[in-house]
């Protein structure tokens, strides 16, 4: 344990000790998602930087305060990427804060999510202990997956002060489609699409147009497009487009409406709600800019089968995150008092009981 | 390995009252306690251990399993559950004061989604038969165990099961999306969703790979995938194991992330080319086996890359199928391994330590130094490309003192895999016969925290108790306990 960490440790026992509930903050990219952080500011930046990254072997290892863009770099240098495409929503963005918020891009449906590419972490828990789970090899199942636990758990359980991560080649070449279609039929035609051995590796309809990227060899790319048809656009700025899904900086995202984020099977049917909507993920993933109460975006969401989040905006209070199930709720409480018994990380970051 | 779990011999009393219990709503083909009825059950794949049940349940309904655990919880009677029995570190152990809660009758496919693209099946279901019921909609599941005409899907999540091609579409934890079950006093629990994500802690990540400790899990939901168009394999020989090795590391670096990269060594292919006439190249010290699939155009492509890479990385000979037929023959090999095994020798001990694929020829090293060290023989295959080793121990368990040495080079190699960074298991589960080798890889303060989630579901301890999380207690009279910097953990432990 360096320094860093024990000074880290220290401040997290003298909290718990005097019940000083923390805010773990890295870039502060994502202070809107989840419940309004409070409690003392806890920075994870100063701990930071790469520890080993050793591209034949997939795996990167890094420090929380990394910025993921520095991170992302270095990887592209080598011609790999994290496959998940995790949004960064401003230039601060570290991997800790990534890791920690669990979200994933574009390419999500076809690579995996965030807590796919998890290999391990360690943690400084709410008593302040350094523990290590996981590891840097692609196959571990010694003890809980804890570390994919943490992927998403918005510092609630820990402090997330190093994760290593798998990672992926670049794919050799990217190409973009587009077609006009109705959303009832953008959604049949996605899922059908994905059930054939086609190269896709991101979708986004909106507004009547569906765009559809391919990746990979040359050759493959070549042959899909000739099979799908549609519009190709030009490969810069198409990458820019993605780029800017991700980073919900398109304009359906701009306005003051609360944004849904609504999470279904792929081939539920269009959302029985008249608002705008982006869709991703092939289907699985519905943006939502609606001023509908809770109650009715839930209850839309939950009908077809999947959950819906007050991802930005909107009244945080009333709860960001779908109600859990009696049974899971209570599961929740306990897998938090494991971690925290003392309650005092990112409380009510994830849910307002803890 | 470690000794043998201490557990008691059946009391017939609590026999007889634990299974009048389940015969209340049970029938009597679904209650088993008489010896000659419970004795199949005694082991898993892992026959070093076996021990009888005080009762076996065989439940067909989830009502049923609901108030088997209820009932048990009530006399707090020890559970433990059970898929196939093909687990290979004893998971399945049964308990001689517990219930055996074998899942055999969860056999039925309850739903296709094709344009979803998922199947909810029940647990019992084998992993081969989905991928055969799902073919028609030219879908199949992806994690493809060698065990796969046996091994359930219950297992599978149980022990987060890998296969040949996990590489590229990973383990069991990618391709399940939701399971449902009950927790040991019968509550209901779903974790994850048939969106790809559910609100709150990702309780499916944690249930996978819990070794049935957690949840005994009624139905799951996996993902398909498009069968790929077409798939060939490129066969290479290498003179030595570590140029192999570096082969593999080369393929990756090159950007190429193939469907399938195993190596097997000549001890390894010599003793399958017996068996299963392969076609293996007996002259060379390791072969690799590299897949492709995906498009004709993208194999193609990849096939001509992988090429090149082995060809400047020192393969003294590679072939590429031809047919599907050929590609097949190629694979035929490599997963009938373990059984190749059994025919060379009495028994064999299957490791499954993973480490960083760069330490690769050190760690073959060592374990060539092990065989010399402890007179038995050792062949290797190895799931390359994601750097998980089944190095085989041969030796016959009928001489007490094979035994013995087989287990001090087994926990040789497996300490040896921690000491180069890597982990004691990569797809097989700690179950009772790693146990010991989790207090060297794991801080009490880790083992501690992996209690405390078991006790969040769990709390008397009652679901597959004794399985893979030591105590700190035996882990100090193990004597191997993680040092952290300096201090032992919890210097007032007594240690002997
Ligand atoms: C020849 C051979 C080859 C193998 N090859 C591979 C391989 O390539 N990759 C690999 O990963 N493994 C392999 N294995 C190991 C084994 O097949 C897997 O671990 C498999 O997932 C076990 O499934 P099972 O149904 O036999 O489970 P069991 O052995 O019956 O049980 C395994 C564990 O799962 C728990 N469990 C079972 N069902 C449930 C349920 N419904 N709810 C809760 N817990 C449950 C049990 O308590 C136990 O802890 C191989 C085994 C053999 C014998």
């Amino acid at each position: 344990m360096d320094a860093a960490i024990a000074a880290l440790a220290e401040r997290i026992r003298a909290a718990a000790e005097s019940r000083q509930a923390l805010c773990i903050r890295g870039g502060g990219s994502k202070d809107f998602y989840g419940g309004e952080p409070r409690g003392e500011l806890l920075d994870a930046r100063g701990y930071a930087g790469i520890v080993s990254y050793e591209p034949s072997e997939l795996v990167v290892t890094a420090r929380a305060g990394t910025p993921l863009a520095e991170l992302e770099a270095v990887l592209a240098d080598n011609g790999q990427m994290l496959a998940f495409e995790p949004p960064h929503f401003s230039p601060g963005a570290t991997l800790g804060g990534c890791v920690a918020a669990g979200l994933s891009g574009p390419r999500r449906a076809a690579a995996g999510a965030l807590r796919d590419f998890v290999l391990g972490a360690r943690v400084l828990d709410g008593r302040g202990r350094w523990l290590a789970f996981g590891g840097e090899v692609m196959k571990n199942v010694a003890g809980y997956d804890v570390s994919r636990l943490l992927a998403g758990s918005l510092g609630t359980l820990g402090l997330i002060a190093q994760v290593s991560l798998k990672v992926l080649p670049r794919p050799q070449r990217e190409i973009t489609l587009a077609f006009e279609m109705p959303e009832a039929r953008a959604l049949e035609t996605t899922n059908r699409w994905a059930g054939l051995p086609l190269p896709i590796s991101a979708t986004a309809w909106h507004d009547g147009r569906l765009s559809v990227r391919l990746s990979g060899a040359e050759s493959a790319l070549r042959a899909a497009a000739e099979k799908l048809g549609g519009e190709a656009a030009a490969s810069e700025a198409a990458a820019r487009d993605w780029t800017a899904i991700r980073e919900q900086t398109v304009p359906f995202f701009a306005g003051e409406a609360p944004l849904w984020r609504v999470s279904l099977p792929s081939n539920a049917k269009p959302l029985a709600l008249p608002e705008a909507q982006l869709i991703e993920w092939g289907g699985a993933l519905r943006w939502l800019k609606s001023g509908a109460d809770a109650a009715t975006v839930r209850g839309a969401a939950a009908q077809a089968g999947g959950h819906a989040t007050l991802f930005r905006g909107g009244d945080r209070a009333a709860g960001v995150f779908a109600p859990l199930a009696p049974a899971l709720a209570r599961l929740h409480r306990e897998i938090k008092a494991a971690f925290d018994p003392a309650g005092i990380l990112n409380p009510g970051r994830l849910y307002r009981e803890f | 390995m470690g000794e043998a779990l201490s557990l008691t011999k059946i009391d017939a009393e609590r026999q007889r009252t634990v299974a009048q219990a389940l015969r209340t709503f049970l029938p009597a083909r679904a209650v088993l306690w008489q010896e000659e009825d419970t004795r199949p059950y005694e082991c898993d794949g892992l026959t070093a251990y076996r021990k009888v049940p005080m009762v076996v349940a065989l439940p067909e309904t989830e009502e049923q399993v609901q108030r088997i655990l209820r009932s048990c919880h009530a006399m707090e009677v020890p559970v433990v559950p059970r898929g196939a029995g093909t687990g290979l570190s004893g998971g399945a152990l049964p308990r001689g004061d517990g219930v055996l809660l074998a899942m055999a009758k969860f056999m039925r496919v309850l739903r296709i989604d094709p344009l979803a693209r998922v199947a909810v099946v029940q647990p019992g279901v084998p992993n081969g038969a989905i991928s055969d019921v799902v073919s028609p909609f030219g879908l199949y599941y992806a994690p493809d165990p060698s065990s796969q005409i046996a091994c359930s899907i219950g297992g599978n999540v149980a022990e987060n099961s890998g296969g040949v091609h996990c590489l590229k579409y990973g383990l069991t934890v990618h391709n399940v999306l939701r399971v449902r079950g009950f927790t040991i006093d019968g509550e209901p629990v779903s974790f994850g969703s048939e969106a790809l994500d559910a609100p709150g802690y990702d309780l499916l990540a944690l249930a996978i790979g819990s070794e049935g400790m957690l949840a005994v899990i009624t139905e799951v939901t996996v993902k398909l995938l498009p069968k790929p168009q077409t798939a060939r394999v490129v066969m290479a020989s290498f003179d030595d194991v570590e140029t192999a090795g570096q082969a593999v590391a080369a393929i990756i670096a090159a950007g190429i992330l193939p469907a399938g990269l195993e190596m097997m060594d000549r001890p390894a292919t010599q003793a399958v080319e017996e068996f299963v006439h392969a076609g293996y190249d007996l002259e060379a010290a390791a072969i690799l086996l590299c897949e492709s699939d995906g498009t004709p155009e993208e194999v193609e492509d990849e096939i001509a890359r992988v090429r090149a890479v082995l060809a400047s990385a020192g393969a003294t000979r590679t072939s590429v199928s031809r047919d599907e037929a050929e590609r097949l023959r190629f694979w035929s090999g490599r997963k009938a391994a373990f059984p190749a095994m059994g025919r060379i020798s009495p028994d064999y001990y299957c490791m499954d330590g993973t480490i960083p694929r760069k330490r690769l020829g050190e760690v073959l090293n060592f374990i060539g130094d092990m065989e010399r060290k402890y007179g038995l023989r050792c062949p290797n295959v190895f799931h390359a490309g994601d750097g998980n080793l089944h190095p085989l121990i041969l030796f016959d368990a009928a001489s007490a003192d094979e035994l013995r040495r087989t287990e001090r080079f087994a926990a040789e190699v497996l300490e040896k895999c921690v000491a180069v960074g890597g982990t004691i298991t990569g797809e097989h589960g700690v179950g009772v016969e790693k146990i010991d080798q989790m207090c060297v890889q794991f801080s009490a303060a880790e083992l501690e925290t992996f209690h405390a989630l078991k006790r969040a579901f769990d709390p008397q301890g009652l679901l597959n108790p004794g399985k893979a999380v030591p105590t700190l207690r035996r882990c100090a009279e193990f004597g191997r306990m993680r040092v952290h910097g300096a201090q032992l953990p919890h210097p007032e432990l007594p240690r002997f």
